[in-house]
């Protein structure tokens, strides 16, 4: 399944620059390999090292929260929307 | 985590151009600090160029007096309505009740927005504020002025 990934800013650094890049992947967990393959260090940045998906990572599908669905196990369908969005936090 | 080096302050900001916030909205902000008192609150100025035109109040989901966290859903369904309306994210507010107007420890470990303003409002007992602006990018704090009308 293709989708195409919104990258937020700190991360364009290791898509060329891009905002939003094709991956592939029948779910959000095979999409994120896909996505380190083309973008080597990226999933670090996204998952720890149990590959959890990390507190103050949000991804989107189609604008759900992959939390309220199957987490990374969330199929993926052609042409879907994903986004990655850094919470907003602080102290 | 530091793969993010490359960042650099220059990418982000044009040296001379100052964000503008004009008074409506510069009294939003600090009513809704006001109103939250004692707690955090926390929003989103977005705009376009060096000019914020809209004032998002945002729900701090940790309802505490030393942390915040936007709600996900609700920075999520913002963010979609500023795309939608070419609206570019300029600043991000919070208030530190009872503390100094500069960024904390994790104030600057979760600054994930280097096109960002972050905008710190202190404010006191008596409701006194003061308000401070800064770029965080790769951990490093500058003081950035802005034009608060
Ligand atoms: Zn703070």
């Amino acid at each position: 399944m293709a989708v195409k990934v919104r990258i937020p800013t700190p991360l364009r650094g290791l898509t060329n620059g891009q905002g939003e890049v094709e991956a592939a992947g029948r779910t959000i967990g095979d999409m994120l390999v896909d996505l380190e393959n083309r973008y080597p260090g990226i999933k670090e940045r996204l998952c720890d090292e149990a590959g959890n998906l990390r507190r103050f990572v949000n991804i989107y599908v189609n604008e759900e929260d992959i939390r309220f669905k199957q987490g990374s196990d969330t199929a993926l369908s052609d042409g879907d929307d994903v986004s990655i969005v850094p919470a907003i936090a602080g102290g | 985590m530091s793969r993010a080096a490359h960042l650099k302050y220059d990418d982000f900001v044009t040296s001379g151009v100052m964000l503008i916030i004009p008074s409506n909205i510069s009294s939003a902000m600090l009513e809704h600090v006001k109103a939250d008192f004692p707690f955090e609150c926390c929003g989103l100025l977005a705009g376009k160029g060096d000019a914020v035109s809209h004032i998002y109040r945002m729900s701090n989901t940790d309802k505490s007096k030393v942390t915040y966290l936007m709600d996900p859903a609700e920075q999520m369904r913002v963010f979609k309505e500023m795309r939608s309306l070419e609206l570019e994210l300029k600043a991000i507010y919070h208030s530190h009740p009872n503390h100094p107007a500069w960024p904390s420890r994790t104030d600057i470990e979760l600054a994930y927005y280097p096109e960002a303003v972050y905008i710190i409002i202190s404010i006191n007992d008596s409701r006194e504020t003061e308000v401070g602006s800064f770029r965080i990018i790769n951990k490093e704090i500058t003081v950035e002025d802005i034009d608060l009308q």
